[in-house]
This record gives C-alpha cells, structure tokens and sequence, in this order.
C-alpha cells in the first residue's frame, strides 16, 4: 500500500514570501486607484466609447472567470472521474479556481458604471439575463468550492468529496455555459450569435484553467523547495495539450462555419485578414503563441520532457488566452453590425465603420489588479491552510509507479 | 445602589426630553425659498422622515406608469425649493448650504439623484414675439403649441 | 436698492403669465379639434399608461432632405445632450452620446445616396431589455423602451444587445441637464420618444415636430394601435418595413424608402 500524502501549510516566513505578497499588493492597490480614476472621473479616462463598449477590464475579467472554471477541473478528474493522481492536487485546484474566479469577479464589478449599485444588482434580478443569472451562479460556485474544499480537507467528510466534486463540476459547467451566452445569445452582432459559443468557452476553460494550474503548481512547489514529481507534470501537460487540441478544434469549427455564409465574409475577412491588431492577435497571439506551439512543446519527444519548456508552453496558452479574448470581445465589437445590408453606410455615429479602441492604462491596471488580486489569496492561503501536499513525488502519486528493483525490499508498505 | 438609582434618573430624564425634541427641531438651518408658498406638500417632521419614501415611490410610478403628478415629484421640490443667487440666476439644490446639501452634509448621507436629475429649475423664456409665432405655428401644423418647443424657437431667436 | 430690474421683470411675468393664459384659451380650444386628431394624448395626469396605446413613428427615407439634421439638433435642444448641452466637454468624439442620428446609405450596386434618421426602434421584443441584468432597461406598457437610470448599474450589457446601437453610456458628471430628461454618469440611455412630451399630452416626439416645421415631413409620429391616427393610415397606405427586419422585433419605428 502507498504511504498516505501529507499536506501541510508553507512555512512563509522569508524574505521572498514577503517580498512576492507585498509585490502582489502594491499592485493590487494600483488597481484599486485605477478603479478610483475610472470611477471619480466616468468612463471618459478610459479607452471604452459607445462603439467598443468592453474592453481591456472584460479581457482580463473573462479571462479569470473562465480559467477559474477550468481550474476546477483537475480538482473535478480526481474526486468526479477518479483518477487517483489527481486527488492529491484537488486542494490547490479549488483554492486557485476561488481565487481567479475572485479576481475576475473584482474586475467585473469595479467596471461598472455605477459600481455603487451592487446592492441592487443582487436584489432587482430580470429572470431573462444571462447576467442576472451569473449573481446566483457565481456566489453558488464560491459555496460550491467552499464546500468542496471542506470536504476534501476535513478527514470525516472525504467520503462525501466525491458528491461535492460532482456538484461543484456541474455548476461550472452551467457557469461557463453562461459566460460564453453572455456573447452567444446576442443576436445583434456578427461575431457572437453562436451556440458554438457556449462549449467553446467550456474548452477554453479547460486549456486556460489547466495551464495556470501548472504554472502556480510549478512556482509553489519549486519556491518551497517541495518535491514535484515527472509523473505529475507529465499527466498534466499531457492533458494540456489535448485541451488546447480541443479548443483549435472548436475555433477551427467557428470560422469554418461562419466563412461558409456569405453574409460573414466582412466579419470573418475583418478577423481573419484585415483587421489589423485584431488580425495579428487572432493568428500570432491566439493561434499560434497560444495554440500551435504549446501542442508542439507538448508533444515533442525532448521539450515535452522538460519543466521549463512546459512551463513555457504554459505560460504560452495563457498568452493565447488573453489574445482570444481580445478578439472575440473587442474584435466582435470593432466591427460594424449590418443594419443595412447591401449598402455602404456612414454617418455620425461610426455606422459602417470599424472602431477604433486602445486600452487605457487604467484598464490594463484593474485587469491586472484582479490578477494580483487572485495570487494575493491563493499565496496567503496556502499560508494559513494546508493545500499543498508535502511531496508529489512520483513514488507516492503515481499509481504506475515501479520502484527501481533496489528500492523494493525498502519500500515494504 | 446609588449608581442604579442615577443611572435611573438618566434613562427617565433623556426619554422626557427627547418628547418634544421633535424631528423638526435636529439638524441645520434650512434656507427656504417661501415665495412660492408657505407649506411643503407634507410637514417638515414627515418630510425630514419620509421625504426618501416618498421619492422611492413617486420615481417608480413616474418611470413605469407614466404617472407625473405634482405632490412628490423630484422636479417639482426643486421647482419650489431651488433658491436665487444675487444675479436672479438659479442655485443648484446640491451646492452647499443650499436646500437638500445642508441636510444631507449634516446627516452625511450621499446625495444620488443629481447625479441624474437636474439641479435647476428649468427657466421658460416666455417672449411677446414668441406668442404671435405660436399661433401661426399652430394654425400651420394642427399641434399644439409644446412647452419646449417654444423654448427652442425663442432660443433660435426670430428664425422661422 | 435699485427697483428698477423688478419691475422689468414685473412687466414680463405679467406678459408672460398672459400670454401663457392666452396660449392654453387658445390649446384647450384647439384641444377640443385635436381630440379627433390624437385622441390618445390626452390621458389624465394621475392615470397610469396602458398598452391599449402603442406608440410608433414612420420614417419615409424618401422624404428625409440631404445634409438636413434638424431631427438631431431638435433631439439635441429638447434633451439636452449633444449641441444642446454645455456638458459632457470631456469625453472623446466616440465616448459622447447620440440619441438620435443621420445615417448616409450609398447603395452597393448603384451608388446612390440617400440618408435616413436612425434612433431607438422601440422594439415590442427589445433585446436590450432582455439582456439588462436589473430590469432598468424595461418596456412601458405604452410601447416605449426606456432606461430606469435609478436601477442602471451601467454594465452596457444592453448597448451591446442592441441591433440598432441606440444605446449611449455617460462617460463623465454632467450638470446641465433639461429637468424633464435625467441623464447621469455611468448610466446608459437612449431615445426616450420624448416620452416627457407624450406624458404632457404634447402628442408628438421634438424630431417629428422638427421635421414637420423644416417642411420634409418624413417623421410621423402616432398612436399604431389607434387606426383613425395620421400614422396608422399612412402606414396602411404603402408599404414600409422595418430596419433588421429579420431580428423580427416588430419594431415600432417604421421606414420607407431603405
């Protein structure tokens, strides 16, 4: 029988400890005073106008909320689908899908026009948005996680973590089916409007989630100088890359479809060709940084083998992931809605035309605020609560495991 | 004992007095404009209380059912309320030492509706040239003669 | 003290207060014609809308004069946004509002121009009002969609819904708004359908009496639910349809000519 794994808390008393925390939030403050800014002054400090109506601060803040779904899942594969070398990381997987889906939340809500008016944005509740629906999802997938996590941490209720898991792996699969209708459901605008929407941002939770998983898994383990088994991260990235072959799949499928209507072909020629930085953010950002060289340092014989190159990839599907977000929010939204089809339109209002935006510092500092936000929990937590297991050496997580001949008489029980 | 027994006399002594000290005696000096009558819609006690209620209420049946009657209507407390500056041009109700800012800034309770709603009555610039224009206007498109849209044709200042 | 000033304004008021007498004589008089013309317009104050009323407008594109704005400077003047308003001084050219505007339309295979105005449609199945997370983008029973700015959290969901982008988000504190029409920082908005104006019995929208007044006519504005309205019978007259037609949101603005 395998020896138990242990979990305990990090020790968190060096300087670099401090140091990173202290890093972390000066810039989460930076973006509380951008927030300030936007909030004092009205939108007009920003970049966002009345044509590109979300921008930087819903990248980020999308970004965080899907990848805090997907985050889940390594947690969900080994409580839900039972593989036994996941179990050890369920822990660390929900306390980061808590704290992205934190980050990402903050972003969202000090956006707001009125950020004053939460209250009423959780009691007057119109059952037809999807938003509407989100204020119930999302305090519903913080409990969730909450419980989930209690289970798994509190000896007498692990028997139960098995149901929490399946809980908490349904709701987050209706939670990103409704941030992916957030754009699906608009009928208005031609680079939303598709049922493919809502699994295709199921998928890119999959891909964001897992990468910043074995990125902050890496960091942690190698800053408390915890050992982290090849097994592990071989599982993982293995795993990424059929993720990030799953979402190529689903953008491929997209754009085939919307290429294949002549009435897309401004849309799909915007995106695909002419658009500029929506153009170069689509094949340099999202398909090849985020999608094709990941798959290719994945699955190369050598580069798949080494932690920097997987850390690599990792971070590389990130990158991806914030450029499709680029795309799909602001992109769908530069693009001019065809209300008069067969005619060249123009007039006061940017009909007909694309428009223009760029990012304002304020909104790259909430974004980025909302990320710090989300490392601040996730490092000060694994503080005061154990998430991480002690060792995730191949011997103790890997049920293939074959002891090397010599180790056998030791390793007795 | 004796400290029960003061203790008493305290509690008995701020429940008697604060009897009279109604609503209507607490907070600052008002500064209010009685040329345009000599009572609010409601007494001030009421209205020091209640005026929220009153405005929560009226704003829903304006916005949904369209209903713009005068008692408990935004426009029309500014209407009575906004006071004059030397120059006879109107001051906004939020400035302070105005009408709802002295109050608010005492209580320190944040101000929302002038985020929205305007601060000023709004003058109508009633002309004798304007009342011939009016009636042919009138005979000329079979409306009737809009408030504003007088406005708008002073404004423009003789353009036909 | 100077009493001179006073009783300049003694003199006005007194002009002002009998020409305003004279004026309602004369509208109440009026009133009693007109009741066969907009019967509907006159709802008593205290009573609440109804959707035996629906209010619509037609706009015949071929009407509508080349380079002619009046609709949006009338717009602009009645509701205080824009030229008529000394605010929103800060935002850019792409941040500030527009409720109302003229659209350029040069036909992709013949090339020729003609320009029609563009506003809310008033939608009777609004997908801003599907989409807004708090219920402030709602429909009066009366048919008009308009902005509960007490509710709007300024999430510009709904701008994003819109098919029409009718939709305006306040960028920055403005000061100088028209007491009848509240607009704020962080809240959205759009064509209220001078609904300030409708209320008040005015019986017609600032961009129709505009238009009307530059002599085009190409805006008319009427009760659709009332077949005796000016509207009903010309909209039974030709053929008109409406802008995305295929959205199928049974818009309540009308056009000919697109």
């Amino acid at each position: 029988m395998k020896p138990a794994i242990h979990y305990s808390t990090v020790e968190g008393r060096s300087l670099a400890y401090w140091g990173l925390l202290g890093f972390l939030s000066f810039v989460l403050l930076l973006g509380l005073g951008a927030t300030w800014v936007m909030e004092h002054n009205g939108h007009h400090v920003t970049g966002m106008n009345n044509h590109v109506i979300w921008g930087m601060p819903h990248v980020f803040a999308v970004f965080m909320i899907i990848a805090a779904s997907g985050i889940l899942n390594v947690a969900s594969i080994g409580s839900v689908f039972g593989r036994k070398m996941y179990k050890p990381l369920g822990r660390l997987s929900a306390l980061l899908a808590f704290a992205f889906l934190a980050g990402g939340l903050m972003v969202l809500m000090l956006d707001l026009g009125r950020p004053d008016r939460l209250v009423i944005a959780a009691t007057y509740l119109n059952p037809k948005s999807v938003f509407a629906w989100n204020i119930l999802l999302y305090p519903g997938f913080f409990l969730a996680v909450l419980v989930y996590v209690w289970f798994m941490m509190e000896r007498r209720m692990n028997k139960y973590s098995h149901q929490a898991g399946l809980f908490a792996f349904i709701w987050r699969l209706l939670l990103t089916t409704g941030t992916g209708s957030i754009f699906g459901f608009i009928v208005a605008r031609q680079g939303y409007d598709a049922a493919i929407m809502a699994p295709m941002f199921i998928i890119m939770s999959f891909g964001f989630g897992l990468a910043i998983y074995i990125l902050t898994l890496m960091a942690a383990y190698r800053w408390t100088g915890r050992e982290l088994g090849d097994s592990v991260l071989r599982t993982l990235k293995n795993l990424l890359g059929v993720f990030v072959a799953a979402i190529f799949y689903f953008v491929f499928v997209f754009h085939l479809t919307s290429l294949y209507g002549t009435e897309n072909h401004g849309i799909e020629r915007f995106i695909l060709m002419e658009g500029g930085i929506y153009t170069q953010m689509f094949w340099i950002g999202w398909v090849i940084i985020g999608m094709l060289l990941p798959m290719a340092i994945v699955y190369h014989p050598s580069m798949g083998k080494s932690r920097n190159w997987i850390g690599i990839a990792s971070a590389m599907v990130i990158v991806g992931g914030l450029a499709s977000m680029y795309v799909i929010i602001i992109g769908g939204q530069a693009y001019p809605m065809p209300i008069f089809p067969g005619y060249e339109a123009s007039s006061s209002f940017l009909d007909g035309q694309v428009a223009q935006y760029a990012p304002s510092i304020w909104e790259i500092g909430l974004g980025l605020g909302g990320v710090a936000l989300a490392l601040v929990m996730t490092t000060f937590a694994i503080k005061v609560l154990p998430f991480l297991p002690n060792s995730l050496e191949d011997a103790l997580v890997d049920p293939h495991h074959k002891p090397a001949p010599v180790e056998a008489e030791a390793t007795a029980g | 004992m004796k400290q029960i027994r003061n203790l008493l006399i305290v509690l008995a002594a701020s429940l008697i007095l604060s009897g009279p000290l109604s609503a209507a005696d607490i907070g600052p000096e008002l500064k209010i404009n009685r040329s345009k009558g000599d009572q609010c819609v409601e007494p001030a006690e009421v209205m020091r209380r209640d005026h929220m209620e009153f405005l929560l209420h009226k704003r829903d049946e304006t916005m949904h059912k369209g209903i713009r009657t005068e008692k408990y209507s935004l426009k029309e407390c500014i209407n009575c309320h906004a006071n004059k500056d030397e120059q006879g041009d109107y001051i906004p109700v939020n400035a302070p030492g105005e009408f709802c800012q002295s109050c608010h800034t005492y209580t320190s309770v944040k101000l929302d509706c002038f985020e929205c709603h305007a601060t000023k009555p709004r003058e109508t610039a009633f002309h004798p040239i304007v009342t011939d224009r009016m009636n042919a206007y009138r005979e000329q498109h079979e409306a009737p003669p809009s408030k504003t849209l007088l406005d708008s044709i002073a404004r423009q200042g003789g353009e036909q | 003290m100077n009493k001179q000033p006073k009783v300049i304004t003694g003199r006005r008021e007194f002009i002002g207060k009998s020409a305003a007498a004279t004026g309602g004589a004369i509208a109440i008089a009026s009133g009693v014609t007109l009741f066969q013309v907009g019967q509907a317009s006159a709802r008593p104050a205290d009573e609440s809308v109804s959707n035996k009323v629906r209010w619509g407008m037609l706009v015949d594109s071929n009407k509508c004069a080349d380079g002619c704005n009046d609709c949006v400077t009338a717009c602009e003047t009645e509701n205080a946004w824009g030229s008529g308003s000394s605010d929103e001084q800060q935002s850019g050219a792409s941040q500030k509002a527009q409720w109302i505007r003229t659209v350029t339309l040069k036909n992709n295979l013949t090339g020729s121009e003609h320009q029609l105005p563009m506003m809310c449609q008033h939608c009777e199945e609004p997908p801003c009002v599907d989409v807004c997370p708090t219920g402030a983008s709602f429909k009066r029973a009366d048919g008009i969609v308009l902005v509960d700015k007490h509710i709007c959290i300024g999430c510009r969901y709904c701008m994003m819904a819109c098919p029409y982008k009718a939709r305006s988000f306040i960028h920055e504190e403005l000061t100088n708004q028209n007491p009848d029409v509240p607009r704020g920082k962080g809240t959205v908005e759009s064509c209220t359908m001078c609904v300030h104006k409708i209320d008040r019995g005015d019986g017609n929208t600032a961009c129709a009496e505009a238009c009307s007044k530059a002599g085009h006519n190409a805006i008319i504005f009427g009760d659709l639910n009332d077949p005796e309205s000016n509207l009903s019978k010309e909209l039974k007259q030709q053929a008109s349809t409406q802008i995305r037609a295929d959205l199928n949101l049974n818009t309540g603005v009308r056009y000919r000519g697109i």
